[in-house]
């Protein structure tokens, strides 16, 4: 796996931890799944010295905290240097959202929010679309990390422009990136690590399932499984039917 | 001469010194506010008893306690039994069919009009007939005169458990600071529409901005609640406003021209689980956790306790450890 600002995540899988019934089902999902990294969003949740802080620190996973729900530059940084205070890391997942519907980035906000903070020593994590020039604009910007959208955040369809993540893929083949957003199902999580993502980052298809900690498991052991197909170097597909078990010698009846 | 010192006087507290009475007991009740006010987050509930509706993301025990809690509360205060009415915008059904998977004791209503003729148009919705709701601050002065009426009354003063001898009952929510309890935000508005007529608490599924209205005498109408894992105790955002009472406005124009009565912000106390408890401490039985089941939950929970100080039974709402 790609390394993530000089880290080496244990396991591939990114988890939200918001819409949870109750801090015991997210602790169970986080255990269940092998989740090594925690999202934390800080937008309505402002203070020091909270429960849920607690809670999340002692899941004893990474920390990402992120800018969900910003929608102006300033917000976002602003947004980004108090989860700096408070999560005492440089890593922000940072959101520019464009469009209050299909909540998609706003790629121009984004970019020049990149640059601030990236200028500013944080280690950012765009939350992006599967665009390769806006790629291409924010790794120059100073972005090491990409977190492109499978689909609108929250819809649970999958990879939603399977082509363009493969073409954006394929494009930067150095740079660590992240599905983000969109994710439905453990065969969505599957598919993104068999198209050679190195992780998944996923919060509602969990929490809102009718057993997160089940739901949770599912997507631990698809990101597992995607991760150990693509470095199985799969077949390519034929067109051919081609026989699995020898013909030679056998009876022609 | 008391048997057991009760330490608050919200929800929990009150229904804790009643059980007492009940049992033939003689609780005193200390509350460091004095009565039940804008001070204690039991002011500020929805006062829905929703106990399959809760079930939906709760704990089973809160279904299965819950359901007892309208016959309890019948006894001290005013108990409507109308059932509650679970909508959702056409093109949010798919929460609708969701809900319905994740709990019982509901039937699919398809003319919403026949039940809330105000309601028409809304859309599909479900029903859970065997619901209620009652009036918080009406259930909170009930419950006082009820203890009023066998000699007991509320002391004002600070206390703890560790300076009052003999069994105590601490029901001081947050101030108990008890370890792995925490504030989970909450934010609500009272409106007054007098134009707008429900006889049950609706709730708007949504997928960003879920609501509830439960409709109160005279008019008014409280929406809620927020849900913040947060222990930040300032007023309501703008941001909750907004988003309650548009959820609002979706489900009836007309409430845009409703008069705001009052706005109210506070901190739930939750265990990890979100589910209540009573705690042993020695002499000292903590009860915490009422989450958003306040009034859902302290009958069952008071009543848990009190049978464990009376009789030692040990209720499933009761950790030794």
């Amino acid at each position: 796996m790609r390394r993530f600002y000089g880290v080496s995540l244990e396991t591939p899988l990114m988890l939200g931890t918001a819409q949870y019934p109750s801090p015991a089902v997210l602790e169970a999902a986080f255990r269940d799944s092998q989740a090594s990294v925690a999202t934390v969003s800080l937008r309505r949740e402002a203070g020091k010295g909270q429960a849920f802080w607690q809670i999340i620190r002692s899941l004893g996973v990474h920390v990402l905290p992120n800018t969900a729900g910003c929608h102006s530059v300033q917000e976002a940084v602003t947004t980004a240097k108090m989860a700096r205070e408070m999560f005492e890391t440089n890593w922000i997942k940072l959101e520019v959202i464009g469009h209050a519907d299909t909540l998609q980035p706003d790629p121009f906000g984004l970019l020049e929010a990149t640059g601030v903070l990236a200028a500013d020593g944080f280690e950012v994590f765009p939350y992006t679309t599967e665009d390769q020039v806006l790629a291409g604009r924010l790794l120059a910007a100073g972005a090491q990390v990409l977190m492109p959208w499978g689909s609108p955040i929250g819809s649970g369809l999958g990879l939603n422009n399977r082509y363009g993540l493969k073409m954006l893929r394929a494009a930067f083949p150095d740079v660590p990136m992240v599905i983000d957003a969109g994710l439905g199902l453990p065969s969505h999580a599957t598919d993104a690590m068999e198209l050679g993502f190195d992780a998944v980052l996923l919060n509602t298809a969990v929490a809102q399932a009718g057993d997160p900690a089940a739901m949770a498991r599912a997507f631990g052991l698809a990101v597992q499984a995607g991760a150990l197909a693509r470095g199985a170097d799969p077949m390519e597909p034929r067109e051919m039917a081609v026989p699995s078990t020898p013909v030679m010698g056998k009876a022609w009846l | 001469m008391a048997d057991v010192t009760v330490i608050g006087a919200g929800v929990a507290g009150l229904w804790a010194a009643y059980a007492l009475c009940e049992a033939g007991l003689t609780p005193r009740l200390i509350d460091r506010s004095g009565p039940p006010g804008p001070h204690g987050c039991s002011w500020w509930a929805g006062g829905m008893l929703a106990p399959w509706c809760e079930g939906a993301v709760a704990e089973p025990v809160i279904t299965r306690h819950g359901a007892q809690a309208a016959a309890h509360w019948a006894g001290v205060t005013e108990v409507t039994q109308r059932g509650t009415l679970v909508v959702a915008m056409p093109r949010d059904k798919g929460e609708l069919a969701r809900f319905a998977r994740r709990t019982t004791g509901h039937r699919a209503v398809a003319d919403l009009a026949a039940l809330e003729p105000d309601l028409a148009g809304a859309g599909q919705g479900l029903f859970f007939d065997a619901e209620a709701h009652l009036d918080p601050r009406a259930a909170l002065a009930g419950l006082v005169a009820a203890l009023a009426a066998r000699g007991v009354g509320i002391m004002q003063a600070d206390a703890t458990p560790e300076t009052i001898p003999g069994p105590v009952i601490d029901a001081r929510g947050l101030a108990a600071g008890l370890p792995g309890l925490r504030g989970v935000r909450g934010e609500m508005l009272l409106l007054r529409a007098p134009e707008i007529r429900l006889s049950r608490p609706v709730r708007l599924l949504h997928p960003r901005h879920p609501l509830y209205i439960v409709p109160r005498a005279e008019g008014v109408f409280m929406l809620g609640a927020t849900q913040i894992e947060s222990e930040d105790r300032r007023g309501v955002s703008a941001r909750s406003m907004l988003e309650l009472l548009s959820a609002a406005y979706a489900l009836d124009p007309r409430f845009a021209e409703a008069e705001v009565l009052e706005t109210g912000a506070d901190l739930r106390p939750a265990f990890a689980d979100n589910v209540p408890r009573v705690q042993v401490r020695g002499r000292v039985l903590q009860l915490n956790g009422l989450f958003r089941h306040g009034y859902l939950m302290a009958p069952a929970l008071a009543l848990q306790a009190v049978d464990y100080l009376t009789r030692g039974i040990k209720g499933d709402l009761v950790h030794e450890d």
